[in-house]
C-alpha cells in the first residue's frame, strides 16, 4: 500500500530550494554539498515551521490539561502518530510509540520483551552488519541473562549469507533482529524473506528500519515483521524522537520500560496501574514539538512518494559508485547499485578517511570518515575506517562530481 | 587547506623521520584510537640521568596523527622526563603549526597520550586530562 502506482523522476532541484540550510556556504565562495544523511538528514522548512508554530501558538503539555492549548497541542501531536501508524502500514496508531531515537527503541525492545521472554541459553540472532545499537542493548541482556548471541556473516560483496542463515534458524532463536538497510554498506537487506524464514523458524522479528524508512517504502504488514524502529532525523525530521513499533498482541504482553507520569493510569502508594498503549511505554512529558515536526516530516516525505525517492536514490547512487570507481585507489564497500541504498563507503589508497573528509569539507563537502558505528562489518573487511558519502533526495549529480573533483584534490595532495 | 595540512604534516606523514622499534628500550607503550581506527607505539631509551637518548614511533593513522608522532619523538630528544611530563596540548601544536578543532585535535594528541602514558602509567595520565 506505500508503493506508488506511478513512479516519476523527483526535482531536487526544486526539493533544495525547501532546504533552508542547503543554500548556505561552509566559507565565502564555497556553497554547502551535504553528504552526511545517514549520519542525520537536513530539515525542510515546514518541518522546521511547524515546530516553529507550536512554540508560537499551541505550546501546551499534552493529554492533561483542560485548556485550549493543550488541547490543540494534543491533537497535532496525536496526529504525527497516525500520519506515521499510516506511513508504515501499522495497524492501528497504538502500535506506533514514541521514544528518543532508534538506539532507544531496540533497548526498549530488549529491556522490556527480553526481560519478559528470555532466560538463560536462548539465542538471540543478528547480523555481522548490524549498527552498533542492534548489538550493544543484546550483548548488555545477554551478560545479564545469559543469553547467547550469534550473528549471521556476510558475504564478500555486503550481502547476508542466506545459507547461514538458514542453518542458525535451525539452532532456534527467540529472536531475529536485522537491519533493512546498512549504513556502512548500504546493503538493503531482503527483509520480506528473512521475516518469513524466521516466523517458519518460530522466532519473532525485529527490524533496525534507521536507514531504511527514509528512503524507501517499508509496509511492516507486507514485510510481516513483529517490531521496528527507526529515528525522525534521519527522515527530514528534528532530532529527539523515534518510534518503536510492535504488533499490538506482543505490545500488551510486554511489560513497561520507563516509570513515572502518563504511562499510569492510577498510582496508590502500594501500586500501579499501567496505562493503555502506546501511553504504557511512553512515561513523563514527551518530545511534543519533535513529534509535530515529525508528522509534517513524513508529511513532505509522502508528497514526494516514497517510490519516487528510491528510485531518484538508486539513480544517483549508481551515478556515484560509477564515478567513485573511476578513481585510481578508491574502493567502494558493498554491493551494487541495485542492492544498495544511497551510501558509498571508500577507502582511498594511501590516505586515512580523517585526511580525506578534512579536505573534502575545506571544498565545502560533508561527509562522515571513521567506523559508522559499525566496528564489527569493518573489521570483516579488515579495514579501520572508510569515507562515506551517503545521498537524499536533494543531493544532486553535480554534487558527486564536485565530490569526485575534490576527491582528485586529495589525491593530488597526498600523492597517492 | 594548504594552511591546514602544511606541507611539513604531509611531509612528515609520507616520509616520517623517526619511524620503527627501538629494541632495546626503556620505556614503551601502545594505544589506539578506535572512533578513528588509529594506532601507535611510542618507543623511548633514556640516559642513567632520565634524558631521552632516542624515541621513535611505530602505527598507522591519518596525517595529523603520524605527523604529530614522527615531530614528538624527534622533539623530546635531550629533554628531560619532567619535562616531558609537563607537555601540553599547546606544545604540540606548536610542532604542527596549525589550529584544529576538537575532533582533529584528538587525533594530533594521541602522541602525547601514548608518550605520557609510556612513561608514568595511563592512571596518572588520565587523571590529568581529566
Ligand atoms: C542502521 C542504523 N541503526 C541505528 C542507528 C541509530 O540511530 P539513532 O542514533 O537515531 O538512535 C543508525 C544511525 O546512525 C543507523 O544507521
Amino acid at each position: 500500500m506505500t508503493s506508488d502506482a506511478k513512479v516519476h523522476a523527483l526535482d531536487a532541484r526544486k526539493i533544495r530550494s525547501d532546504f533552508p540550510v542547503l543554500g548556505r556556504e561552509t566559507q565565502a565562495g564555497v556553497p554547502l554539498v551535504y553528504l552526511d544523511n545517514a549520519a542525520t538528514s537536513q530539515k525542510p522548512k515546514m518541518v522546521i515551521d511547524s515546530m516553529t508554530h507550536y512554540y508560537e501558538h499551541q505550546n501546551a503539555n499534552i493529554h492533561r490539561g483542560i485548556h485550549r492549548l493543550a488541547e490543540e497541542a494534543t491533537e497535532a501531536y496525536e496526529a504525527a502518530r497516525l500520519r506515521i501508524a499510516k506511513f508504515i502500514d501499522a495497524r492501528s496508531w497504538r502500535e506506533i510509540i514514541f521514544t528518543r531515537n532508534t538506539t532507544e527503541s531496540i533497548n526498549l525492545l530488549a529491556r522490556s520483551w527480553g526481560h519478559a521472554n528470555l532466560q538463560s541459553g536462548d539465542r538471540v540472532l543478528l547480523t555481522e552488519m548490524e549498527h552498533h545499537s542492534n548489538i550493544v542493548p543484546w550483548q548488555m541482556l545477554a551478560a545479564e541473562r545469559g543469553l547467547v548471541l550469534e550473528f549471521v556473516p556476510l558475504t564478500d560483496d555486503g550481502m547476508l549469507d542466506l545459507e547461514a542463515y538458514r542453518s542458525l534458524l535451525e539452532r532456534g532463536p527467540k529472536l531475529v533482529s536485522f537491519t533493512q538497510m546498512s549504513n556502512m554498506l548500504g546493503t538493503i537487506t531482503p527483509a520480506k524473506e528473512i521475516a518469513e524464514m524466521a516466523r517458519a523458524a518460530g522466532a519473532l522479528v525485529a527490524v533496525d528500519g534507521a536507514q531504511s524508512v527514509p528512503h524507501m517504502p517499508v509496509d511492516v504488514q507486507d514485510l510481516g515483521v513483529d517490531f521496528m524502529a527507526f529515528s525522525a532525523h534521519k527522515m527530514l525530521g528534528p532530532t529527539g524522537i523515534g518510534v518503536f513499533y510492535g504488533r499490538e498482541d506482543l505490545l500488551k504482553e510486554m511489560p513497561p520500560f520507563l516509570g513515572g507520569g502518563d504511562m499510569i493510569k492510577r498510582v496508590q502508594l502500594d501500586g500501579f496501574t499501567l496505562n493503555e498503549l502506546p501511553y504504557k511505554f511512553e512515561a513523563g512529558t514527551p518530545p511534543i514539538a519533535e513529534g509535530i515536526g515529525f508528522g509534517a516530516a513524513i508529511e513532505y516525505l509522502e508528497s514526494l512518494g516514497m517510490g519516487n525517492v528510491h528510485a531518484y536514490e538508486q539513480q544517483i547512487t549508481e551515478y556515484a559508485l560509477d564515478r567513485l570507481e573511476e578513481i585510481p585507489g578508491v574502493r567502494v564497500y558493498g554491493p551494487s547499485y541495485k542492492d544498495k541504498g544511497a551510501v558509498a563507503s571508500f577507502t582511498m589508497e594511501g590516505t586515512h578517511p580523517h585526511d580525506v573528509a578534512q579536505i573534502l569539507d575545506n571544498e565545502g563537502i560533508a561527509v562522515r570518515a571513521g567506523h559508522h558505528c559499525a566496528m564489527p562489518a569493518h573489521e570483516k573487511y579488515d579495514i579501520l575506517a572508510t569515507t562515506r558519502a551517503s545521498f537524499y533526495v536533494y543531493n544532486t549529480e553535480d554534487e558527486v562530481d564536485r565530490l569526485v573533483e575534490a576527491l582528485y584534490k586529495v589525491k593530488g595532495l597526498f600523492g597517492a | 587547506m594548504d594552511d591546514f595540512y602544511r606541507e611539513l604534516i604531509i611531509d612528515r606523514y609520507k616520509s616520517p623521520h623517526n619511524k620503527g622499534r627501538l629494541d632495546p628500550h626503556d620505556y614503551s607503550y601502545e594505544d589506539d584510537n578506535p572512533l578513528c581506527g588509529d594506532e601507535l607505539r611510542i618507543d623511548v631509551r633514556v640516559d642513567e640521568n632520565e634524558v631521552v637518548t632516542e624515541a621513535s614511533f611505530e602505527g598507522q593513522g591519518c596525517a595529523i596523527s603520524m605527523a604529530s608522532a614522527d615531530l614528538l619523538v624527534e622533539h623530546i630528544v635531550g629533554k628531560q622526563l619532567a619535562e616531558i611530563k609537563a607537555m601540553s596540548k599547546e606544545d604540540i601544536l606548536e610542532l604542527l603549526g596549525i589550529e584544529l578543532g576538537p575532533v582533529r585535535l584528538k587525533c594530533a594528541l594521541l602522541s602525547l597520550k601514548v608518550l605520557k602514558a609510556g612513561i608514568y602509567g595511563i592512571e596518572e595520565l588520565e587523571e590529568e586530562l581529566t
